[in-house]
């Protein structure tokens, strides 16, 4: 079937079968920044925005998304940067192959809640696997982003 | 030995400087192996084994050949005959020969019946579903206890091979490896002691659960060679890997490895690389095969599950005065690194307790079973031994009623201390004293211990254990490095050490930039293709900071010398008139001096000195890094759960080249530990089948297990490492395990010696 949605700001098409996922979808677009992990929805890695909502694009049906806008990290670069810069600062994203998804949370997170605490930051991310960096420095590092964008210096 | 320090480095040894790869991990740029696949690419996949132990009788693949859209489907009557063994390891490997790509032998569930390869991943799986086998059931060892001299024989082969018979292999009677050393009388040393501790611990098959997994794709190149994209940290032992297991020359293949998403080890084995590559030779198509979670929790390289059986012999005053210590170690169905791990367990913690030490003793035995081959998992052993001994340690103190810290105080290895259970090396740099000292302290260890209950009820305890490790594999592991000047004065670095996320290509730029006193943006990376990089027998066994890095520093050394020597011509001076500044070179009377970029520009022109320099290096020792971790736990003794409170950890790795990197290997391989300990569960059922195979039933940490980590380094100078640097990445996974069991047996009494520490152990430990 055909399926028409917004992906990244731009109208797009694609053909998919009825038993695709919105990652399969996605990858086959050329979004290379979406990452898989798991299959079964515990890692968090397929992680992008549909309607500006957080969710893993491999449970989400690629038919689903008809008339839907789908963001991708290809489409954030700028706030990719600036996030990018306060996990970077810190040697947190390791190898990196978590950090999309990841970050694609984080700013779900930033809309949501933006002064959020350690503990709330750690339960709206514990779906985002990490099996590099331990987590502490990454909490730091989102803490950091967050205070850039609310404005606000925390202790 | 090490480089001068420079007011002209930027971003040089001891700076926190950012990875060289973080702008395009994180804007998520195309990097990895499968994002810069071919879109032709044959999607490959396999039909594996649904029996432990079974003889293919026949098999019928017609009706999924005929299927659309499949371009080949292969069983064991389409593959080479020669044997190879998938484990990185340099040649001659200690890991048997004892594969073959398919094999009508299956000895584990999931082992690869049969390869499909199809235009679309859902033809693959269609045509899987059609082919026809009859299996003819053999009987299934699934118990390491069982495996030795049974009447199954699980590799009753002709081909099978092993290049290293001192090891001890005989297939014969299901051995990988076999062996032992000691130095002194053991059994009279024992028998002389106050108090022996005699016990047993178990550690399981732990999965690496690197977030990529494996994944691989081949195609053939414009010379009509194999080349390979790989996800591995072993690029150059997979080309010769490939190159046996196709019987192939290896002029043919070329390995390329991409960035990597996690390794921990478990590419260190070549898992998945020859199914797409016989797809390609056989078909001349690009073909790509991606594991799915499940593969990877069910046909991968885990780590070698341990029996350990430990003597611990001490006088009252807490002198420890002999260990002998038995580890069976179940390799699975194939023996990658079989020969090896095994050897750590007991390499990598006895010597720990040399300073009172009269006598040791280390038997070991590697064993085949039905069940996933092992491999290796950052640790490669050490990790197990370490439990147990550590273990050990502590019921000893409890024994004595000694402070576990105390008692560790009193027997640790001290600096300059020459080690006999460690291949007889001597620790040149120590502080694992300040490390003991240190953690204490960051954890409150004087007013923690052992436990205290809280107005809730809950226990709240602590627990000590200590780690080592080595730094590369001693008078094996090698690692060369290119450096070339280039236009304007700036610096290509070619390394075939493999970047899996832990940032070796910063740090080695780092050291450069230190030796070369010049900026580190000045320094290109460049890895890793068997082709253009030198040889480096890739990044595992803690050997890339080490043994790499003292590569980087001569190489360095070398090449300023050439620098000099050109600058010394243009200058119209002898060279050793000469001086290295970094961005220039100058006479030493200061009267002329030519810049770095006219040196590099000059060199461009109708010159006949090329100025780059390769070195490899290789050492002698492989200087241990030390640590000592501090866990504090939460016992609800209720319901036996155990939550992590605190975790310090403190450790001496030499020198710290980037801190945030080191810091972040420390607290990853510290939450690692944690998992291992507390959640990380492999299971097999009756029938050999994995059932722990996915993140729902094998469970790692998120964000909200992970505690409170808290490392700091305790730095010492390893005279015979860059810039007097060990190794890291290994180290820190080993403490977690004995330091919790021992926090649960202070919270409740309860001591569990087989891994993981769950609440129904505890439960039903305290009812005994």
């Amino acid at each position: 079937m055909n399926v028409e949605f917004v992906l990244n700001g731009r109208r797009v098409s694609a053909i998919v079968d009825a038993d695709d996922s919105l990652y399969k979808m996605l990858r086959s677009l050329g979004m290379h920044s979406v990452k898989c992990g798991c299959e079964t929805t515990n890692c968090g890695l397929c992680t992008v925005h549909m309607d500006g909502k957080a969710v893993l694009s491999c449970s989400v049906p690629a038919a689903r998304c008809a008339g839907h806008e789908i963001t991708t990290l290809e489409g954030m670069q700028e706030e990719a940067a600036r996030l990018g810069a306060c996990l970077a600062g810190e040697g947190a994203e390791q190898c990196g192959f978590c950090a999309p998804g990841l970050m694609m949370n984080v700013f779900a997170l930033a809309k949501e809640n933006p002064h959020a605490t350690a503990a709330e930051i750690d339960a709206f991310l514990a779906g985002n696997l990490c099996r590099c960096s331990g987590y502490v420095s990454q909490r730091r590092a989102i803490m950091k982003y967050l205070e850039q964008v609310t404005g606000e210096v925390r202790a | 030995m090490s480089g001068k320090k420079s007011g002209r480095v930027i971003g040089g040894v001891g700076v926190p400087v950012p990875k060289k790869d973080a702008p395009a991990l994180l804007t998520g740029k195309p990097v990895y192996t499968a994002d810069i696949a071919p879109r032709d690419c044959l999607c490959v996949k396999l039909m594996h084994s649904p029996h432990a132990h079974a003889m293919i009788e026949e098999i019928d693949v017609s009706r999924a050949q005929k299927l659309p859209g499949v371009a080949c489907v292969l069983t064991y009557k389409d593959v080479p005959g020669t044997r190879f063994t998938q484990a990185g390891q340099t040649y001659p490997e200690f890991s048997p020969y004892d594969r073959l790509i398919l094999d009508r032998h299956l000895r584990c569930v999931g082992d690869p019946v049969a390869i499909v390869a199809a235009e679309t991943e859902k033809q693959a799986l269609a045509a899987i579903r059609l082919i026809k086998v009859k299996y003819r059931l053999l009987p299934a060892i699934l118990d390491a206890r069982e495996a030795m001299d049974n009447e199954t024989l699980i590799h009753p082969e002709e081909g099978w091979r092993a290049l290293v018979p001192a090891c001890g292999a005989d297939n014969r009677r299901n051995l990988v490896a076999a062996g032992e050393e000691a130095q002194g009388d053991v059994e009279a040393e024992l028998a002389a002691c106050d108090i022996v501790i005699d016990r047993e611990y178990s550690t399981r098959a732990n999965q690496q659960c690197m977030m990529e997994t494996f994944r691989a794709f081949t195609r053939i190149d414009t010379y009509g060679r194999l080349e390979v994209v790989s996800s591995t940290q072993v690029p150059f032992h997979v080309r010769r890997i490939l190159a046996t297991a196709l019987e192939m020359p290896k002029s043919r293949v070329r390995v390329v490895k991409p960035r990597i998403g996690g390794g921990f080890g478990a590419k260190q084995t070549a898992v998945c690389e020859q199914y797409p590559a016989i797809v390609t030779v056989k078909t001349g198509r690009p073909a790509m095969i991606v594991y799915t979670r499940e593969e990877s929790m069910t046909l991968s390289s885990p780590r070698h599950a341990m029996i350990m059986h430990v003597r611990l012999g001490a006088m009252k005053d807490g002198t420890i005065r002999a260990i002998d210590l038995h580890t069976l170690s179940n390799t699975g169905a194939y023996g990658e690194h079989g020969p090896t791990t095994v050897g750590l367990s007991g390499h990598k913690s006895i010597p720990l307790y040399t300073h009172n030490m009269k006598a040791f003793r280390f038997v070991w035995h590697t064993v085949y079973t039905n069940t996933m081959s092992a491999g290796a998992y950052r640790g490669y052993g050490a990790t197990q031994g370490l439990f147990a001994v550590e273990s050990a340690v502590n019921e000893l103190a409890h024994a004595l009623h000694m402070d576990p810290a105390a008692l560790r105080e009193k027997n640790i290895v001290r600096e300059g201390e020459t080690m006999p259970a460690y291949y007889g090396e001597t620790a040149q740099s120590c502080t694992i004293d300040r490390c003991i000292a240190r953690a204490k302290e960051m954890i409150g260890w004087a007013e923690k211990y052992p436990a205290r209950t809280l107005e809730n009820g809950h226990i709240r305890a602590v627990g000590m254990a200590l780690a080592m490790q080595g730094s590369g594999i001693s008078g094996v592991d090698t690692g060369a490095v290119m450096i070339r000047l280039g236009d304007d004065g700036i610096y290509n670095m070619s390394i075939g050490a493999t970047d899996m996320g832990t940032g070796c290509d910063t740090i080695l730029a780092q050291m450069a930039a230190q030796s070369l006193e010049c900026p580190v943006d000045n320094i290109t990376v460049h890895g890793v293709d068997t082709d253009t990089s030198p040889y480096d027998c890739g990044s595992y066994a803690s050997s890339t900071t080490y043994v790499t890095g003292m590569a980087v520093v001569k190489t360095c050394e070398e090449l300023r010398k050439k620098i000099v020597r050109v600058g010394a011509q243009l200058m119209g001076c002898r060279e050793d008139e000469a001086l290295f500044e970094g961005s220039c070179v100058k006479k030493a009377d200061e009267s002329k001096s030519v810049t770095l970029a006219e040196i590099a520009n000059a060199h461009m022109t109708a010159n006949a000195e090329d100025i780059s320099a390769c070195v490899s290096n290789g050492s002698p020792v492989s200087p241990p890094p030390f640590m000592c971790g501090c866990a504090e736990i939460d016992l609800d003794p209720l319901t036996g759960e155990v939550k992590l409170v605190d975790y310090t950890g403190v450790v001496d790795c030499g020198t710290v080249i980037n801190p945030n990197l080191a810091m972040r290997q420390t607290e990853g391989g510290l939450l690692q530990g944690i998992g291992m300990a507390l959640t990380e569960c492999p299971t097999i059922d009756s029938l050999g089948r994995t059932v722990s195979n996915s993140f729902l039933q094998y469970k790692i940490p998120a964000r909200v297990d992970a505690p409170s980590i808290r490392v700091e380094f305790a730095p010492s100078y390893e005279p015979t490492g860059p810039f007097g640097a060990k190794s890291i990445g290994e180290c820190v996974i080993n403490t977690p395990s004995p330091a919790i069991a021992d926090a649960v047996y202070n919270a409740s009494g309860v001591r569990v010696r087989d891994l993981p520490i769950t609440a129904e152990k505890i439960l039903l430990g305290q009812k005994e």
